[in-house]
Order: C-alpha cells, then sequence, then structure tokens
C-alpha cells in the first residue's frame, strides 16, 4: 500500500481540526482541535519516516507528543483560572483585552 | 490482485478516525467531543503500529488516550459538562467562512503533496528497525545522541509546564484558617445558638417516639429536642409526667442530701 495515502488522511484530520478551531467556541473543544491538528502532523511525521527508512520522523514525533502533553497542561490551568474568574468556558467571554 | 492487509486495516482505522474527528467537531456535548478524540487517538495510535512504529503507537495510547483525555474529562468535570456552545454567532457569517477555510485547506494540501510526492520510494523501516535490534532501540539511539539536548530541554518544559499548572491554578488564601480554638469560642458566643448537640427526643422519659420532648436533669421539658414540624401542632406533644415527677423528686432529694 502506498503510504501517501497516510498524508492524505492527516491532512484530511488537520482540516477538520482547523475547522473545529475556526467554529467551535467552546474552549475546552477548541483545544480538542488542536490536539487532533497536533496528532494529525504526528501521523505525517510517521508515514514520511516510513517512506524514507530513518527513524528521525518518529523521533521528532516523539517530542511532539511531549510538547503536546507540557501544552495540555497549561492550557488546561488556563481553562480552569478563565472559568473561575468568568464562570464560562466560551472563548468569547475572555474579551478585557479588546479595544 | 490480493487483498493488502494494511490497506484493509488503514480503511478500518482511517475510516474510524475520520468519523471520530467529524464527530468531535459536530457532537454538541463537550463529554461526547472528548470521546470522539479519544476514538481518533486509539486509531491514529494502531495506524502508526501499522506504519512500523510501535512504540510510538504504545506512547500514544498511553499519553493521549491515557493521560490527555483523562485530563480533559477532569476539566470538563471542574468547568461543567453541560457548558454546550451557544448558537448565536458573534461575527457574522463565521461559521461559513471557518468550514469554506477548512476545505480548502484540505484540497490544497492534499493536492499540493499528491502532486509533488506522488513518485515518492516506499523504502520502509526494517532495516533501520533491524539496525539496533528493534525500533525502541532506534530511537534511543537518535534520542541520546543526536537529539540529546533536544530530550534535556524537554526535561525543563516539562517541569516548567507542571510548575505553570500549579501556579496557575493555585488560590491565594485570603483570610487564615480558623483554628480549633477560635472555631470553640465562636460556638459559645451569644447569640450563635446551643453550644452542643441538643439532647434527643425522648431522653429521660418512657417514651421513644418522636413527639416525646426530652427531660433534662432539673425535670424541665426540652422542647427543642422534638422537630420543628411536629412541635409546631403541639396537641400531639405525649409529656410522660409520671417521668417529669420521678426527675423533679430525685433533684430535690439531691438538693436535700
Amino acid at each position: 500500500m502506498d503510504p501517501i495515502y497516510y498524508i492524505y488522511l492527516a491532512t484530511l484530520l488537520f482540516s477538520i481540526g482547523a475547522i473545529g478551531v475556526l467554529v467551535r467556541r467552546n474552549a475546552i473543544i477548541v483545544f480538542m482541535s488542536v490536539e487532533l491538528m497536533l496528532n494529525a502532523a504526528n501521523l505525517v511525521f510517521v508515514a514520511f519516516a516510513r517512506m524514507n527508512g530513518n527513524l528521525d520522523g518518529q523521533t521528532v514525533a516523539f517530542f511532539v507528543m511531549v510538547v503536546a502533553a507540557a501544552e495540555v497542561v497549561v492550557g488546561l490551568a488556563i481553562i480552569v483560572q478563565v472559568f473561575r474568574t468568568r464562570a464560562s468556558a466560551s472563548i468569547d467571554e475572555p474579551n478585557l483585552l479588546k479595544y | 490482485m490480493s487483498i493488502d492487509g494494511e490497506l484493509v486495516v488503514f480503511i478500518i482505522c482511517g475510516g474510524l478516525s475520520v468519523i471520530g474527528a467529524l464527530g468531535m467537531v459536530l457532537s454538541r456535548k463537550a463529554v461526547h467531543s472528548a470521546l470522539f478524540i479519544a476514538m481518533v487517538m486509539i486509531n491514529l495510535a494502531i495506524l502508526y503500529i501499522a506504519n512500523s512504529a510501535p512504540f510510538l503507537g504504545m506512547v500514544q495510547i498511553i499519553v493521549y488516550t491515557g493521560a490527555v483525555m483523562m485530563l480533559f474529562l477532569f476539566v470538563l468535570m471542574v468547568v461543567g459538562v453541560d457548558s454546550s456552545d451557544s448558537l448565536i454567532e458573534t461575527i457574522r457569517g463565521q461559521r461559513l467562512f471557518g468550514i469554506l477555510f477548512g476545505v480548502a485547506l484540505a484540497i490544497l494540501l492534499i493536492g499540493g503533496i499528491g502532486s509533488s510526492l506522488g513518485d515518492k520510494p516506499d523504502i520502509g523501516l526494517k532495516a533501520a528497525n533491524d539496525e539496533f535490534g528493534g525500533n525502541v532501540e532506534g530511537i534511543a539511539n537518535l534520542i541520546f545522541s543526536d537529539y540529546l539536548f533536544a530530550f534535556q530541554a524537554t526535561a525543563a518544559l516539562l517541569i516548567t509546564a507542571g510548575l505553570g499548572a500549579v501556579i496557575l491554578t493555585h488560590r491565594e488564601a485570603w483570610k487564615p484558617k480558623a483554628s480549633q480554638k477560635e472555631l470553640s469560642v465562636a460556638r459559645f458566643m451569644v447569640g450563635a445558638g446551643h453550644p452542643g448537640n441538643k439532647p434527643n427526643p425522648g431522653v429521660y422519659a418512657r417514651h421513644n417516639a418522636v413527639n416525646t420532648p426530652a427531660i433534662l436533669p432539673d425535670g424541665s421539658l426540652a422542647l427543642d429536642s422534638v422537630p420543628e414540624p411536629v412541635r409546631s401542632r403541639d396537641d400531639s406533644l405525649i409529656v410522660d409526667h409520671r417521668a417529669v415527677s420521678t426527675v423533679v423528686e430525685l433533684v430535690e432529694s439531691e438538693d436535700q442530701n
């Protein structure tokens, strides 16, 4: 099987994640969409590693996972803190820096 | 044409992951979204393993579906399960243009990648995986040689993220916690009410029915011991006059001695 199909699949998932970030307004779902985009990028790394026959792509995907885990921790902490002060998880709610 | 096993895996897992991704974006409730994206991540883990990346597949299941998604669900429970989206658009046409942008991005990327990578060879990872005896050994060799600095920076990043989470979710105590002594003083203050347990109904009485007021050691009746709804209908109170007089006699004989 041609591994280019993995790239197509990853592209599709990345686009769905991008639509999720743009359309949804619940901060947690937006965050999940970001995770989906990161996973799609990881799939591209893994598929390219297999196409090129070396393990660098898998190593980079591993680092992406570590960074994603760290990002989730801080991002969710920010969401919890915003929820405490504004009692809402909507991304339209924090608008104090507007204008 | 023979049936390619990898193609079957790709069609099943790829299809399920696309369905899960669409469900994540389309479902109204955040908990459903979290479960859908957990499904996507498990399917992607299978696809990693199909791409001769067994280590990454396992890490994907442990880190993403095990840790990250559970963290998401935990925060969902903190924030409120039914915090669904409002349907009012704050920017007009945002939804339409967002979907248009996403579809255009997909078409652009698939077209561009398809035309530029169409004849890319598929070398496969068999040689690279066998070089050090396995996939994990091969990745370890890379991490601890070429990517050593990145690996150490990762350690700093994780510590910073942990500290950041602790500091961000920390709430400063506005007043010191009350000590046991302060709580006790507050309990005996004027107007604070009865300081201890109130007597149960039926204490020193010969009935244990709930409408029997307790008799206090001096022979008086503790009307507080009867629940308020029963007490308000005072014709229903059972007062054991014989028990009262016994207690009063006992108190008086104690006084004489």
